[in-house]
């Protein structure tokens, strides 16, 4: 259990990150969103990147806080990463959303196009890691 | 002077995301593959880092309900479509796709874009392109 307290802890920051910016901005937490969202004009686009900003900040602020960077390993290669980054971008438009905007707030609330969403992604995600590991 | 404060919420907001993306082990692509992986040595951590983020999540957004607007904005501005279509699930499914070959989803790879890694970045340009395209997409 010890093993997976960080992630519980994380996940508690995550979710209280989404609380705040719905509570005090009215805004939902959906990371492709905002930033697609980027791309149009509007007095939103100012929080929306403030929030970006805030997002890329959170890793040296652990790095600050822990003593050392926190682990990444890429295992893809560029050219995988390419295809993938192209996937994730047009499906995430497509079909409105990704692990935060459909997972962390649209499971908490209770929206069934999320539902429906999450156990779509997760059931392609774990296909596509399963055909990669027979290949390979 | 609400314009500002609403800056910085959003600010402290996307830092709490970061920090928890950093802490949960999420930034990782190999753990968040690991726990695609359900037919190798499963690492269920996602499980908790969903768990805690939707639970205080929830909250929040039981706290939405008895409110009349949020504290620095006009308007809760959520999502008020309920249909079950073929671009959800066609989307979803395509994200997914994405999400298994890399390990990244755009959460962690625009916060992992400061720690200045290269792969991060071509992923996140790569996503950029297929927004776009998905905006120019003929119709």
């Amino acid at each position: 259990m010890n093993a997976y307290l960080p992630a519980l802890a994380g996940g508690l920051l995550i979710g209280l990150s989404a609380a705040t910016l719905l509570l005090v901005n009215g805004r939902i937490a959906g990371i492709s969103g905002l930033v697609a969202g980027l791309a149009q004009p509007g007095e939103r686009r100012l929080s929306d990147l403030a929030f970006l900003l805030g997002l890329g900040l959170g890793p040296p602020l652990f790095a600050a806080m822990a003593g050392h960077w926190p682990l990444m390993r890429i295992e893809a290669s560029w050219p995988v990463l390419a295809v993938a980054g192209l996937l994730v971008g047009f499906g995430t438009r497509l079909g409105s959303g990704c692990t935060s905007g459909h997972g962390v707030c649209g499971l908490a609330r209770l929206s069934p196009r999320s539902l429906v969403a999450v156990l779509v992604f997760l059931a392609t995600g774990m296909l596509t890691v399963a055909l990669m590991r027979v290949a390979s | 002077m609400s314009g500002a404060a609403r800056l910085l919420a959003a600010l402290a907001a996307g830092l709490l995301f970061g920090l928890g993306l950093a802490l949960s082990g999420m930034l990782d692509p190999a753990r968040v593959r690991g726990f695609l992986d359900i037919g190798g040595a499963w690492d269920p951590s996602l499980v908790f880092v969903l768990g805690g983020a939707v639970s205080v999540s929830a909250l929040g957004y039981a706290l939405s309900r008895r409110l009349a607007r949020p504290a620095l904005a006009e308007t809760f501005d959520l999502p008020t479509s309920r249909r079950i279509d073929g671009p959800l699930v066609l989307g979803a499914a395509l994200f997914g796709i994405g999400w298994g070959l890399s390990g990244f989803c755009p959460g962690p790879a625009v916060a992992a874009l400061s720690t200045g890694a290269a792969p991060a970045l071509v992923f996140v340009a790569a996503m950029l392109v297929g927004m776009a395209a998905h905006a120019l997409r003929p119709r």
